[in-house]
């Protein structure tokens, strides 16, 4: 499945995150992830594969995934990247 | 009969308040996805919820979600995809017997197909208008899956176009009511929120009348109120 569209979900605040996704004409699945230096050297990785999952959990291809993390958990991380890629896919 | 002293309201697409909310240690948290969520970000709201149910440890309180009015498409969505995650209860605004019902047999399919025990998750209406307030034993007698009414003064007030005062003399005839219909069903009667999360004296003196009239519990704005409602409705 291909988006179509830019869409986003979350939002600039404190435990959440501002995911962006916009079809990648390169292919492939792209994550951007912007948050701070401590956090990306030690849990980037992971976080990176949280966001993947997510992405080929909802079956979604050829994508970059922006993410504005200001220190989201796990689950935020899933929620807001299914809900961008949701309305992406309308 | 639950208990369900002190529920503590929290916004659905607020991870903080989402992960704060049993740190406080109420009977319940209650999770809007009604009124205290944009309506442009209701299907954000709805997924947040689905995945904080299946990591945050809630295994100290009851998880009660308000959902979107039922007749509604985001109403059925959040009960759809909520219920499989299986919450305490939800909360149901503009409710009436019909919809009560249609809720009922919702639920019952989820619990089956997700193998959870039939009954399991309980209805609680939201009693906020007078025509709600006029079939609260209606209401009540929809199914046992109604454990409680929460009474929402507020919501009243909002109907007659004017505000609550800090007395509350105006709430006295539907207070009374529901905690009588509630009393006389063996049911949780759940009393209006205090608006004022800084006067923890005046929490404190509403609760008791609440308490003299009859309800078990009470509707926490802050975490702060739980300590006190948590004593007061013991």
């Amino acid at each position: 499945m291909k988006i179509k569209q830019t869409a986003e979900a979350g939002a600039l605040v404190s435990n959440d995150v501002l995911v962006t996704v916009t079809p990648n004409e390169e292919g492939g699945v792209q994550v951007q992830l912007e948050t701070k230096n401590v956090i990306s050297k030690q849990f980037g990785n992971q976080l990176q594969q949280v966001v993947k999952d997510k992405v080929a959990e909802m079956g979604v291809e050829d994508v970059v995934v922006k993410v504005q993390d200001k220190g989201a958990l796990n689950y935020t991380i899933r929620a807001r990247v299914q809900t961008a890629l949701e309305r992406a896919l309308v | 009969m639950k208990r369900r002293r002190s529920l503590l309201i929290i916004s659905g697409n607020n991870p903080r308040e989402l992960q704060d909310a049993p740190v406080f240690e109420p009977d319940g948290v209650i999770i809007d996805l009604d009124k205290r969520v944009d309506p442009q970000e209701k299907d954000s709201a709805r997924n947040l919820v689905k995945e904080a149910l299946g990591f945050l440890d809630y295994s100290n309180v009851e998880v009660l979600v308000v959902v979107n009015p039922a007749d509604t498409e985001d109403g059925k969505k959040d009960i759809e995809l909520i219920a499989r995650a299986k919450p305490g209860a939800f909360i149901i605004p503009k409710a009436s017997p019909t919809i009560l019902k249609e809720v009922g047999e919702v639920l019952t399919k989820i619990e089956k197909e997700e193998g959870f025990s039939e009954g399991e998750i309980d209805i609680i209406p939201v009693v906020r208008r007078a025509i709600e307030i006029e079939r609260v034993n209606e209401l009540i007698g929809v199914s046992s899956r109604v454990t409680g009414i929460w009474f929402d003064g507020d919501g009243l007030m909002e109907e007659f176009g004017t505000e609550r005062s800090k007395i509350g003399d105006e709430l006295l005839y539907p207070r009374g009511r529901i905690a009588i219909a509630c009393r006389a069903a063996g049911i949780n009667a759940i009393d209006t929120i205090f608006t004022d999360g800084d006067d923890l004296e005046g929490l404190n003196k509403d609760a008791l009348n609440a308490k003299r009239f009859g309800y078990t519990g009470k509707l926490a704005i802050d975490g702060r109120q739980v300590d006190t409602l948590n004593e007061i409705f013991d």
